[in-house]
């Protein structure tokens, strides 16, 4: 099994893909001649042609719409938001259209669009390159958000969210894509959407968490051993639906909890995460909940120090962890 | 000696290749949508149910823009007075009841919807929203999806002249002309957005925006169906050459205030109003078709008892029927083979 980028693990599940079904294409600003700003489709053009790896004007909305528009008659699109902090354009598209295409029509028709779309920041990408717009469309009923922090788990959801029959927004880290490479079959596999996964068992504190972060957490993980800490990581993977089950197992497992993410804290994924756990689980908790999670400014700043101090990293997660298992 | 013979020129129908049954059925069709729409309002006044949106004054080119297409093959994209439009390609007036009384049975959202939304794949029309134009984008995917396919269709979106106005129609449009697209894109402009005049809503003439989009633009008098059949007919032609798409903004007035809950006399006189019902399209191809003599008052008279009592079928009908259970709340969110993840139900 090769050991390949995170960004490579993106392309290759689209070529596989796209070689597999002849209605599956790509489309997005850049995504043709050019194959991406980051190189995620590249090759895609030469091997499938214009049509297929199609560069389209630029108009966020008019990407997804016609994305929307092509998978209600049964194509399977995936739509390239060049920066998740671009898709507020997209937004009444994926969340009044995508979203509620099955439901509005009771069954009638469905919509098999898969947006993807890089977030995160520490790229020196300021406030417009840099953003975490998970909060944005979590707790749309009707959408299916996936963000993979492994190679594996990033061919191998997207390969589902191409697959699947109902709108997946697809976010991948774009400081994920060249810094975590991992092996990755190169058969074909599914990760299914709505499963969580154990990424290191431990006994004293659970961390849950998503994409990038959790490289942190890993990181600070393996130092803390030294201190006699050991830590349990559950990687969400699909942040909707949430893996409720998954969850509370974690959970469970220690009785302390830290959950971790970039986008800012109120109202993130965390926030819901604590609820579920809060409502099933509260008198098992053995220290109150903790959340370690983007500051609740608007957005990341490019200046080096103030962008390191919004990012999170391996020593703020190994604070955050040590703090938890003292409690 | 010379031959007794009168030539009979042909009427305009026929010059567009209408026989005079399609003609008759285009006006039956027309009809239907007006009485529809005028039970539709008085359902409303009595309480029978709670909202109606009315098409009345703009069934000439709903009716007519229809038969122009492949009813059977292309992919359309109403806006939510087009009851002529839907009519005219296979819904019933059961179907509409069945939405507005929000009943199960409704085809177009089994009740979850308001009226005039409508949806249905047997009838290839899609399912459309209520934050307006975003169906432009849909159509040029639907489009794009035809050209991908190399099928012989195209498919047909309609939107006000309100609507214009969204990004969604500059994008779509943008899209649909730069990848030559097969999509007719039909701006119904009835004068009003809501309360808002057009003079208020553009400074310019909405069909020139297509030259700015690379493609024709054409306007024409929507309350002359036997225009917009002309033209809508020319945009598919265009559209099946691969010569990609076109812009129809077809002029027309609405007849009734934005829907049942506006009063539209806090904006406009009762005599522009009644100036422009003067003038509606419905009376003169009624008149059009007496002329070229394939009508009669008789007939009118049988027809309106015919859909009258079609109507008083279906009003009967959607009024018994039973209103969708609780439990539907719950379901279609996502695909039921998700195991788990189909309802809504935590």
């Amino acid at each position: 099994m090769a050991v390949i980028e995170y960004i490579d693990a993106i392309r290759l599940a689209m070529k596989e893909e796209m070689e597999r079904d002849p209605e599956v294409f790509v489309l997005g600003e850049d995504v043709g001649v050019k194959g991406g700003v980051f190189t995620t489709t590249k090759g895609l053009y030469e091997q499938f042609g214009e049509a297929r790896a199609l560069d389209t004007p630029l108009a966020e909305s008019a990407i997804a719409g016609v994305a929307i528009g092509a998978a209600m008659v049964g194509m399977k699109p995936i739509a390239e938001m060049q920066y998740s902090d671009f898709m507020f354009p997209a937004a009444n598209q994926i969340i009044s259209e995508a979203a509620k295409i099955r439901y509005r029509s009771n069954n009638d028709w469905n919509c098999p669009v898969v947006i993807r779309a890089p977030i995160g920041g520490g790229i020196f990408g300021g406030l417009y390159h840099s953003q975490c717009p998970e909060s944005v469309f979590f707790g749309t009923p009707g959408l299916k958000i996936v963000a993979p922090y492994t190679a594996y788990d990033a061919k191998g959801l997207l390969k589902a969210a191409i697959r699947d029959p109902d709108p997946v927004i697809f976010f991948e880290n774009k400081k994920c894509y060249r810094m975590i490479k991992g092996e990755v079959p190169e058969t074909d596999y599914i990760v299914p959407i709505g499963k969580a996964n154990v990424i290191r068992e431990g006994e004293d504190i659970t961390v849950i968490g998503y994409s990038l972060p959790l490289h942190f957490a890993m990181q600070a993980a393996e130092e803390l051993v030294s201190e006699g800490i050991s830590a349990h990581i559950l990687d969400l993977r699909t942040l909707q639906p949430l893996d409720k089950e998954g969850i509370l197992e974690a959970v469970a497992k220690t009785g302390k909890v830290l959950i971790v993410h970039e986008d800012n804290k109120t109202g993130g994924i965390g926030a819901e995460v604590s609820a579920i756990i809060a409502e099933e689980l509260l008198h098992e908790l053995d220290a109150p909940i903790m959340r370690l999670c983007g500051p609740d400014v608007p957005a990341m700043p490019i200046s080096p120090p103030l962008e390191r101090e919004f990012m999170l990293n391996k020593d703020k997660l190994k604070e955050a962890m040590r703090k938890l298992a003292q409690y | 000696m010379t031959p007794d013979v009168t030539v009979r020129e042909r009427s305009r129908h026929e010059q567009l290749g209408i026989s005079d049954d399609q003609a008759l059925e285009m006006y039956r069709m027309m009809v239907l949508a007006r009485k529809y729409d005028e039970r539709g309002l008085l359902l409303q006044r009595a309480g029978k149910v709670g909202f109606h949106v009315s098409g009345i004054g703009q069934e000439m080119t709903q009716v007519a823009a229809a038969f122009a297409l492949d009813r059977e093959r292309d992919y359309f994209l109403p806006y939510y007075r087009d009851y002529g439009f839907v009519l005219s390609v296979g819904v019933t007036v059961k179907d509409l009841m069945l939405s507005i009384f929000a009943k199960a049975e409704d085809i177009s959202s089994g009740g979850r919807q308001m009226p005039g939304h409508f949806g249905s794949k047997r009838h290839r029309i899609v399912t459309g929203s209520s934050p307006v134009t975003t169906q432009v984008p849909h159509a040029v995917g639907i489009a794009l999806a035809a050209k991908m396919r190399k099928q012989d269709i195209v498919s047909y979106v309609t939107f006000g002249e309100g609507s214009s106005n969204q990004g969604d129609f500059h994008e779509g449009c943008n899209f649909a002309g730069v990848h030559r697209l097969p999509v007719i894109i039909m701006c119904q402009n009835n004068q009003y957005a809501i309360s808002v005049p057009l003079a208020k809503q553009t400074a310019g003439q909405i069909s020139d925006r297509a030259a700015g989009y690379g493609f024709p633009g054409v306007r024409v008098d929507g309350t002359d169906p036997l225009e917009v059949y002309r033209v809508v007919k020319e945009a598919r032609e265009r559209a099946i050459r691969g010569e990609g798409p076109t812009l129809i903004e077809s002029v027309m007035y609405r007849l009734q205030p934005h829907s049942t809950s506006d009063n539209d006399l806090a904006y406009r006189t009762k005599e522009e109003v009644e100036q422009h019902r003067a003038n509606d399209g419905l009376p003169r191809f009624k008149q059009y078709l007496i002329d070229c003599g394939i009508w009669s008052e008789a007939q009118e008279e049988a027809l309106v008892k015919e859909l009258l009592a079609i109507i008083n079928e279906a009003t009967a009908y959607a009024e018994e029927a039973p209103y969708p259970h609780p439990d539907e709340t719950y379901t279609h969110v996502y695909a039921e083979s998700e195991g788990g993840a189909s309802n809504g139900r935590y």
